[in-house]
């Protein structure tokens, strides 16, 4: 089987992680379309120019970043969006140590969460849940939304990100670690929560 | 005998990776015992579940915009 070989399909298959991609980036499904739908076809003439060394889905992100790039050109407006190329302002190494005390033990830690599953069907769940995602730390954020939002593997993710192994276990576990914070302040344990199911 | 801190980190990695026999059987053993943990661990893949809807529920909100 030679993975450098370029079908129709095999360009299909990523179609969806393309378009999570852009999305996040855009914030418009039409232009996410678009940018996906351009990529597709740079590739396809382009099919030659893919040697099959960094990876299929490496190579496609790296043309839609140029596809998204032109766009913001072209619109010559602001990138709201995360652009998944920012870095941490030495953001707090010791920030574990927050959530444990020295002896290890969770500082706090984690309580049970009533009912998680019947969260996700509420709006005002996803409002908080954005908040908190977007609270966290921008490298951070991109680190995890490379991965679960997007969908990429992990060394795809360590390569777009530019991260060591080691790095990316960390990056990710801080991003759990506050996460799964700020959504029990804010919607599991808040007090206020009981308005929502009412 | 490993602290939480070692296992939820362990618990997280368990998300991208098989981890080896040893470590696994520590997970299991510690979680077993510790609530905290066990929390952790349970929310932490609700947090997966939660980021993989979460570019659907974008993209819903973003269309009924328009």
């Amino acid at each position: 089987m030679n993975d450098t070989l370029l079908t129709e399909q095999t360009l299909a298959v990523q179609r969806p992680v393309l378009f999570r991609y852009a999305l996040l980036q855009l914030r418009d499904s039409e232009l996410a379309d678009d940018a996906v739908q351009e990529t597709l076809l740079a590739a396809w003439q382009s099919a030659a120019g893919f040697e099959g060394k960094a990876g299929l889905r490496t190579w496609l992100i790296g043309i839609l970043k140029h596809k998204i790039a032109d766009h913001w050109r072209r619109s010559a407006r602001e990138a709201v969006a995360p652009t998944f190329d920012r870095t941490d302002e030495g953001d707090g190494e010791a920030e574990e140590d927050d959530y444990f005390m020295s002896s290890g033990h969770w500082n706090g830690g984690p309580k049970a969460w009533a009912d998680p599953e019947a969260a996700l069907k509420q709006q005002e769940f996803w409002a908080i849940y954005e908040v908190c995602q977007n609270n966290l730390p921008p490298k951070m954020a991109n680190v995890f939304m490379l991965r679960e939002l997007v969908g990429l593997d992990a060394d795809e993710v360590c390569r777009e990100a530019g991260l060591s192994d080691a790095n990316y276990w960390v990056t990710m576990h801080r991003a759990r670690l506050r996460l799964r914070e700020c959504l029990d302040i804010r919607w599991f344990n808040n007090t206020k929560q009981e308005q929502h199911h009412a | 005998m490993r602290s939480c801190r070692d296992i939820s980190a362990l618990v997280s990695q368990e998300l991208d990776k098989k981890l080896s026999l040893s470590e696994r059987l520590s997970v299991g053993l510690h979680v077993m015992m510790c609530n905290r943990c066990r929390n952790f661990q349970t929310q932490s893949r609700f947090i997966r579940k939660a980021a993989r809807r979460y570019t659907d529920e974008l993209q819903s909100r973003l269309d009924n915009k328009s």
